[in-house]
C-alpha cells in the first residue's frame, strides 16, 4: 500500500503512520454530505483553473456560468431540455449498466435512430400527412437503434464478446455510414444537410410560451424516468436486471436466462435511443451530423455511475451536468474564448473529483499513536479544518497536481483526524 | 510496386498503433484496464507538439534544428504529459481505489477536452520542416520501393518497434516481468509474495502511459507531416481493441499493428473506387474490429486469456 | 528459546474485535497448534504476523527483539512464512515461477531455482513437478508449492492455516511426515487447525482462542480432548452429532450413468450411478474438485450432461419424472420440490449486495402479478427465517455480505428448506461456521429427514460424513468408487476410496467398503 510504504519512513521500528480499512454502511446524509462537499471543491477547483485560463474573477466566471442557464428565459428551457436529453441517454444505458453490461455505444445507437428518422423525413415528408410520417420515424428510429444495441448484446450473451469495445466500435460505423448518408443525399459536397421542413414535431403551448419548442422533449423524458425508476426498482425484468449484474452464476442457479435478459435489456437501451434520436432529429434539429450526440453517450456513463444508477439522482446529476455545459458554454461566448473545450476540461474536473470522493464514503483512514499524539500538538492550527473538509482537500490536490504543479503539505493530516472517529467494518463490494 | 509503396505506408501507420498497444498491454498486464489509453495519446500527442514548438521557437532559424535535440525534447514533453494523466489515473484507482472503467472514460474526456483547449495555444510555424526533421531516413530512396518497406522510415518507427520488443523480453525473462504479470493474475499472491502492488501498478500504468503518448507524437509529427487533426482519440481505441487481437502479446502487436495499419489505409490504395464506396472503406477498420472481437471471444483458450484481475482494484485488507 | 512472542494483539475491523489482547509464545523447533473454533481469530492473529493486517496495538518479538512487520517483505526478514488457507499461487505460472515470484535477493535465474526446488523436495520429502502449471495440479500439489515457497525463502518459522482441510486422511499423514521433518531440522511451526485429533497427533503445545482473546497454552501430551473442547468452546458441550434413525425411506432421486466434460473436454463425471432415498442423508465424500460441484449442479439443471438420466420419484403420485436437460424453472414449474444450498453463498446461492428480503425472493418472485415483484411474502419469510434461526442481523433489509459467514448460511438454509423440499442438496454446508451455527445446521439437516426429505450432504470433514450421514458415496475424479454404510464404515477406507486409482467396475457398491 502506497499509504504505509510512503509513509513508513526509514527507521526499522517506525510504525506506518496511517493504514486504511473499510468502512461500514455510511449513513445516506452522511454519503450524500461527503459528494456535496466534493462538488464544492470542484467548482472551487475549477474557478482557480478558468482564473489561470481566462484570467477573470472566479465570482465572475461563476456569474456567467450561472447566466448561461437562467438569465433569459429561452436559456433556461434550454438548460432544462439539454439536461432532459443528457438524462435521456442515461436512462437508455442504466438498464445495462446495472446489469454491468458496459454500453459505450449510445451516441452511435442514437445516431442510427436519427439517421432512420432522418431518412423518412426525407423521403417520405410532403408525401403523405405529417403525423402518419411522424409515427413511421419513430418506429423506424427505434427500429435502427434496437438493430445498433442488440448486435453487441447478442455476441456478449453467447460468446462473451467484449462489448464495451464492440459497442464503441459501432459508434464509428455509425458515425461513417451518417457522413456517407448525407454525401450520398446532398448535392454539391457541401456534407451538410439544410433542415427538412416536412413531419417536424410539434410544438405545445401557446405562442407566447417561451418553453414551447423544448417542452415535448422534456415531457417524453420526464415519462421515461418514471418509467425507469418503476421497472428497475418495482418489475421482475428489473429484479433478474439486478440479479444478473450481481452475480451469473446466481442467476443461473434459479433459473433466470443471462442470454435473454441481457438481450431483452440491450433492446430496451435501443428502445430508448431510438427515441431519443428521434426527439434529436424531429424535434430539434430536423436533420442530422455524424456528431449530433456530441459525446451524451459518454457523459451518461459518468452520470449514471455517479448518481449509482439511481434515476432520481441521475435527474439531479444531468441537471447539473447540464448546468456546467451552458454555463461554460457562455463562459465562451462572454470572454470569446472561441474554443468548446473549456467546458470538456470544466466537466472533466468535476468527474475526476465526485470519481475520487467515494473513497471517502467506503474507507477511513487509521492513525498510528503516533501520529495522532504529533496531530494533538498541531491541532490548534487544524482545529477549524475538522469539520468535514477532507474530501476536498485531497481530491482537490491531485487535480491542481495536474493543473499547476501544486504539491502536496500538511493536508493530507488533517483529513485524517476527522475519518479517525468513523465506524467501520467488512467488506464492501462496489467494483462493477 | 504499388504493393510496396502501400505496405511501407501501412507500417507507418500502424505504429500509431503499436506505440497505444504496447502501452496497453504493459498496463493491462498489471491488472489495470486503461481506458483512459485514447485520452492520453491525445494529450501525448499535445506534449509532443508543445515539445516541437518550443524547440522550433528558440532556434534563430528553423533550418538549424538538430535532428537529436527535436526528438529528445518533444519526446520530453509527450512523455511529461502522459506521465502525469497516467498518475491521475493511478492516483484514483490505487490510492483511491476508484472503479477502472470510469476513471479510464474520465480521462480519456478529460484528456481530450485539455488537449483540444490548449493545443490552440500552440505556436504550430515550422512544423512542416520540425517533421521532415523527425521523419528523416537517410536510406530512404536508396534501396528502391522493396528496400523502403524497411530502411524508410523515421526514427520514431523503429523506436516503437524496439520498445515492443524491449517490453516482451522484460515481461517473459525477467524478474520485473514475473512479478508484474503475477500483479495482474493475482495481486493478493503477488502482495503475499512482497510484490507491492500498488508500486507496480503505479509504474506499469506510468510506463504504459508514456509509450502510447509517444503514439500521439508519432501520429501528428511524423505521419501526418506536424498537421494537427482531431482523430487521436479513435486510434487509442483501436488500439486497446488491438491488445485483445495480440493476446497480449507485444511481438504480436507489431505485426497486428501493421494489419490494422494497412486497413485504415487500404481504401486509398483500392484504384477505381468511387468517392462515396472510399467512405464506406474507411469503416473498415473498425467492422474488422468488430469481427476480430468476436473471433478471439469466440476461440477463447486457457492460456491466452486477459489478465485474471484486470479491471479489479486490489485492497489488501479486503477478503 | 523463543522463536516467536506476541503481547497484547489487538485487531478491530470496525466494530467488529478480530483480537483483543492475544499473547502467545512459539518455541524453537516445536509444532504449536493453535485451536480455535472458525471466526475465534486464529487467522486474523497470524496474518498480521505474515504482514497482510497490521495490528491496531500489541507487541511482536522475533528471537527476543521487537519487530515491526507492516508488509509480507518484513515477515520474510523475520524469516517468517505463512500458507495461506486459501492458496496464494498464480494459476497460469509454473510451480518454480510460482516459488521464485517475490524474492528479490537471488539473482533471477530460473534453472538454477529449478534445481533448487528439486533440493528442497528431496531435504523434506515432497514430491513436485517444477515446469507443472498450477491450473493442472491438484489441491494437495498446490499446497506442497505453497510449502516449498515458504522454505526457498529460508522461512524459520512457518505458519499453516488448516492445512488439512482440503486433504485426505492419507495427504494428511504425509503432510504431518514432513512437518515433523521440518521440525528436526529446526523450523518452528504453528499450525492452525479446529480438529482435535490432528491437534493431539502432530502438536507438541497447543494454544486456544475463543472470540479473539486468548485463553491458554497446554503441552499436548498433558490434555485431552474434552479439556480442549471446553477451551475451545468456553463450556462443556456434547460434540457428538445425531443420527436419527430413518423412516419411511422409499426411492426418490434416480441418478443413472451420467457423464460429463467441461469447456476443454476433459471428464469431469464419469458414469455416476446412484439412488437418493427419502428419509435419508446421502454423504458425498471426495477431495475437493472431484466432481461434486458438477454432480449437484447437474440434478439441479445447472449443468448439462452428455448422457444418462436422472429421475425424480413423485412421493404422492408415484410416477417418475425426467429431470435431464431441464434448467432450474422447467423443475420448479414440473412440481419437483428440490432445493440447493450451492457451495458458493454469496457468489450462487445469494447476492451479496441484495438485503435479505430481495434474496428471500430469489426463488420465489416469478409469483408476483403481472410484471411486478412481490415483496410482502418475501418479507414475511424473512421475518420468520430471522426468528427461527436467530439469525442475527439489524433488520431484514440488511444486505447479506454484511451478516457474517454463519447468519449468511441461515439466510440461504432458511430459504431452500422453506418450500419444504422433496430434495435437499447441501455443500459444504458448515464451511466457516462455528460450533452453534454448525450444530443448527445439522439439526435442521436431520429435520429435513425425519419429514422424508431426501438429504444429499455434500462434505469434507469425515468425521461429520459418518456422523451424520446414513450412507456415503465416495466420489474420485468424477467417478464414484463407493458406496458405504455410514454405521459401519471406518474411516480410514473412506479415506482409501478417495484416493483409491480406478478400476471400472467400481459404480456402485452397496454397503462395502471396498469392492476389489
Amino acid at each position: 500500500m502506497a499509504e504505509v510504504t510512503n509513509n513508513s519512513g526509514a527507521k526499522k521500528l517506525h510504525e506506518p503512520l496511517f493504514h486504511i480499512t473499510r468502512k461500514s454502511a455510511v449513513p445516506f446524509w452522511k454519503a450524500s454530505l461527503i459528494r456535496a462537499i466534493a462538488i464544492f471543491a470542484a467548482l472551487v477547483a475549477c474557478g482557480i483553473v478558468s482564473l489561470i485560463l481566462i484570467g477573470k474573477n472566479p465570482f465572475y466566471i461563476y456569474k456567467t456560468m450561472f447566466d448561461g442557464a437562467f438569465s433569459t428565459k429561452r436559456k433556461f428551457w434550454i438548460f432544462i431540455r439539454n439536461a432532459a436529453l443528457l438524462l435521456g441517454y442515461s436512462l437508455a444505458i442504466v438498464p445495462a449498466f446495472k446489469m454491468k453490461f458496459w454500453n459505450l455505444g449510445a451516441d452511435g445507437q442514437v445516431l442510427m435512430g436519427g439517421l432512420a428518422t432522418v431518412a423518412c423525413m426525407l423521403f417520405l415528408g410532403g408525401k403523405m400527412p405529417d403525423a402518419a410520417v411522424i409515427a413511421i420515424m419513430l418506429v423506424a428510429s427505434i427500429a435502427a437503434s434496437v438493430i445498433w444495441a442488440v448486435l453487441p448484446a447478442i455476441f456478449k450473451a453467447f460468446f462473451k464478446t467484449n462489448e464495451s469495445l464492440f459497442t464503441l466500435m459501432m459508434n464509428y460505423i455509425a458515425m461513417g455510414l451518417v457522413t456517407y448518408f448525407i454525401n450520398r443525399v446532398v448535392k454539391g459536397g457541401s456534407g451538410v444537410l439544410n433542415p427538412i421542413g416536412y413531419a417536424n414535431l410539434p410544438d405545445i403551448g401557446g405562442a407566447q410560451f417561451a418553453g414551447r419548442k423544448f417542452l415535448l422533449t422534456i415531457i417524453i423524458f420526464a415519462v421515461i424516468t418514471a418509467f425507469m425508476f418503476i421497472y428497475l426498482k418495482y418489475t421482475k425484468h428489473g429484479y433478474e436486471i439486478s440479479v444478473v449484474g450481481e452475480s451469473e452464476n446466481t442467476a443461473r442457479y434459479i433459473g433466470i436466462g443471462v442470454k435473454k435478459v441481457i438481450i431483452r435489456t440491450l433492446i430496451l437501451s435501443g428502445v430508448i435511443c431510438g427515441i431519443i434520436g428521434f426527439v434529436l432529429v424531429g424535434g430539434i434539429d430536423h436533420t442530422i451530423r455524424s456528431d449530433i450526440s456530441a459525446g451524451r453517450g459518454f457523459t451518461a456513463i459518468l452520470i449514471a455511475w455517479i448518481a449509482k444508477f439511481n434515476p432520481i439522482f441521475m435527474v439531479l446529476m444531468s441537471l447539473f451536468v447540464a448546468f456546467l455545459e451552458v454555463g461554460s458554454g457562455q463562459v465562451n461566448t462572454v470572454f470569446q474564448l472561441d474554443n468548446s473545450a473549456f467546458s470538456s476540461i470544466i466537466v472533466g474536473i468535476i468527474y475526476l473529483f465526485i470519481i475520487g470522493c467515494d473513497f471517502f464514503i467506503n474507507y477511513r483512514i487509521l492513525l498510528s499513536a503516533k501520529a495522532r499524539e504529533t496531530l494533538s500538538k498541531i491541532g490548534g492550527i487544524f482545529k477549524k479544518k475538522q469539520t468535514r473538509e477532507e474530501p476536498e482537500e485531497t481530491v482537490g490536490e491531485e487535480t491542481v497536481l495536474e493543473e499547476s504543479d501544486k504539491t502536496e503539505d500538511g493536508k493530507t493530516e488533517s483529513e485524517i483526524t476527522e475519518n479517525d472517529f468513523e465506524t467501520a467494518a467488512e467488506k464492501e463490494d462496489d467494483r462493477i | 510496386m504499388m504493393f510496396f509503396v502501400f505496405l511501407t505506408s501501412a507500417i507507418s501507420m500502424g505504429v500509431t498503433f503499436l506505440y497505444g498497444c504496447v502501452g496497453e498491454i504493459i498496463t493491462e498486464k498489471s491488472g489495470h484496464l486503461n481506458l483512459g489509453i485514447p485520452g492520453i495519446m491525445c494529450v501525448g500527442g499535445f506534449g509532443g507538439c508543445l515539445g516541437v514548438s518550443i524547440y522550433m521557437q528558440s532556434l534563430s532559424s528553423p533550418d538549424n534544428a538538430n535532428w537529436f535535440l527535436l526528438i529528445i525534447i518533444s519526446m520530453f514533453f509527450s512523455v511529461l504529459f502522459s506521465a502525469m494523466f497516467g498518475a491521475l489515473y493511478c492516483f484514483l484507482t490505487v490510492t483511491l481505489r476508484a472503479n477502472q472503467n470510469v476513471t479510464g472514460l474520465a480521462i480519456t474526456t478529460f484528456g481530450v477536452g485539455f488537449t483540444n483547449y490548449f493545443v490552440k495555444n500552440i505556436n504550430m510555424a515550422n512544423f512542416t520542416k520540425a517533421s521532415a526533421l523527425i521523419s528523416y531516413s537517410p536510406l530512404k530512396g536508396k534501396l528502391g520501393e522493396f528496400g523502403d518497406i524497411f530502411v524508410s522510415h523515421g526514427f520514431f518507427i523503429y523506436f516503437a518497434i524496439v520498445i515492443a520488443i524491449v517490453a516482451a523480453l522484460v515481461l517473459n525473462k525477467t524478474r520485473v516481468g514475473l512479478n508484474l504479470r503475477a500483479v495482474g493474475e493475482n495481486p493478493a499472491t503477488a502482495d503475499a509474495a512482497g510484490i507491492s502492488v500498488t508500486k507496480y501498478r503505479y509504474i506499469a500504468t506510468i510506463i504504459g502511459s508514456m509509450i502510447a503518448g509517444l503514439g500521439g507524437l508519432f501520429y501528428i509529427m511524423d505521419r501526418l507531416g506536424g498537421h494537427w487533426e482531431y482523430v487521436l482519440d479513435i486510434m487509442g481505441w483501436l488500439a486497446i481493441a488491438l491488445v485483445i487481437f495480440t493476446l497480449w502479446k507485444p511481438i504480436i502487436s507489431i505485426f497486428g499493428s501493421i494489419l490494422f495499419g494497412g486497413l485504415y489505409i487500404a481504401g486509398s490504395y483500392i484504384t477505381g473506387l468511387s468517392i462515396h464506396q472510399k467512405e464506406l472503406f474507411g469503416l473498415l477498420p473498425y467492422v474488422i474490429t468488430v469481427i476480430v472481437l468476436i473471433i478471439t471471444s469466440v476461440l477463447d483458450s486457457k492460456e491466452n486469456q486477459p489478465p485474471a484481475a484486470l479491471g479489479l482494484n486490489y485492497f489488501r485488507e479486503d477478503r | 528459546m523463543i522463536a516467536l512472542e506476541l503481547k497484547g494483539i489487538t485487531k478491530r475491523f470496525g466494530s467488529i474485535v478480530a483480537n483483543e489482547g492475544v499473547d502467545l509464545q512459539l518455541k524453537k523447533g516445536e509444532i504449536l497448534a493453535l485451536l480455535g473454533e472458525n471466526g475465534s481469530g486464529k487467522t486474523t492473529l497470524m496474518n498480521m504476523i505474515a504482514g497482510i493486517y497490521f495490528p491496531d496495538e500489541g507487541h511482536i518479538y522475533v528471537n527476543g527483539e521487537e519487530v515491526v512487520i507492516r508488509s509480507p517483505q518484513d515477515a520474510f526478514k523475520q524469516k517468517i512464512g505463512m500458507i495461506h488457507q486459501h492458496f496464494k499461487l498464480v494459476n497460469v505460472f509454473d510451480a518454480t515461477q510460482n516459488i521464485v515470484l517475490g524474492n528479490g535477493k537471488k539473482k533471477f535465474n530460473i534453472k538454477k531455482s529449478v534445481s533448487e526446488v528439486k533440493e528442497i523436495s528431496e531435504k523434506y520429502g515432497f514430491h513436485i513437478d517444477p515446469g507443472k502449471k498450477i491450473y493442472d495440479m491438484s489441491v494437495s500439489e498446490k499446497q506442497t508449492v505453497e510449502i516449498i515457497k515458504v522454505l526457498y525463502r529460508g522461512a524459520d518459522i512457518l505458519i499453516l492455516d488448516e492445512p488439512t482441510a482440503v486433504l485426505t486422511p492419507q495427504e494428511t499423514d504425509k503432510l504431518f511426515a514432513v512437518l515433523k521433518n521440518m521440525k528436526e531440522d529446526g523450523k518452528s511451526i504453528i499450525i492452525i487447525t479446529h480438529k482435535l485429533n490432528e491437534v493431539l497427533e502432530i502438536s507438541d503445545r497447543v494454544s486456544v482462542l475463543r472470540k479473539g482473546h486468548y485463553i491458554g497454552t497446554v503441552n499436548t501430551s498433558e490434555t485431552t480432548e474434552s479439556e480442549l473442547t471446553e477451551m475451545m468452546v468456553g463450556k462443556a458441550i456434547d460434540l457428538n452429532i445425531e443420527r436419527i434413525e430413518s423412516e419411511h425411506v422409499s426411492d426418490r432421486l434416480i441418478v443413472s450413468n451420467i457423464n460429463c466434460k467441461n469447456r476443454e473436454g476433459v471428464k469431469i463425471l464419469e458414469n455416476v450411478t446412484f439412488t437418493a432415498k427419502s428419509g435419508e442423508i446421502l454423504g458425498i465424500a471426495g477431495i475437493a474438485g472431484s466432481g461434486q460441484r458438477e454432480l449437484l449442479e447437474s440434478i439441479a439443471g445447472l449443468q448439462k450432461i452428455d448422457t444418462g438420466e436422472i429421475t425424480y420419484i413423485d412421493p404422492e403420485s408415484g410416477e417418475s419424472v425426467n429431470l435431464r436437460d431441464k434448467t432450474p424453472t422447467q423443475i420448479r414449474e414440473l412440481g419437483v420440490r428440490l432445493s440447493f444450498v450451492p457451495e458458493d453463498r454469496l457468489g450462487m446461492g445469494l447476492v451479496g449486495n441484495m438485503d435479505i428480503v430481495d434474496n428471500m425472493m430469489l426463488r420465489s418472485y416469478e409469483n408476483g402479478k403481472g410484471i411486478f415483484l412481490d415483496r410482502v411474502n418475501p418479507s414475511n419469510l424473512a421475518d420468520s427465517v430471522i426468528s427461527e434461526l436467530e439469525v442475527v442481523t439489524p433488520n431484514s433489509h440488511t444486505p447479506v455480505r454484511r451478516l457474517s459467514g454463519g447468519n449468511v448460511q441461515k439466510v440461504l438454509v432458511g430459504r431452500e428448506i422453506s418450500s419444504s423440499p422433496k430434495v435437499l442438496m447441501v455443500a459444504y454446508p458448515v464451511r466457516g461456521l462455528d460450533v452453534n451455527s454448525s450444530y443448527l445446521i445439522y439439526g435442521l439437516l436431520n429435520k429435513q429427514k425425519e419429514n422424508g426429505t431426501a438429504v444429499i450432504f455434500v462434505g469434507e470433514d469425515l468425521d461429520v460424513l459418518l456422523a451424520l450421514c446414513d450412507r456415503i458415496m465416495v466420489i474420485n475424479s468424477g467417478k464414484i468408487t463407493g458406496i458405504v454404510d455410514a454405521r459401519t464404515v471406518k474411516k480410514e477406507d473412506v479415506g482409501l476410496l478417495m484416493t483409491k486409482t480406478f478400476d471400472n467396475d467400481a459404480k456402485e457398491v452397496e454397503d462395502g467398503g471396498s469392492n476389489e
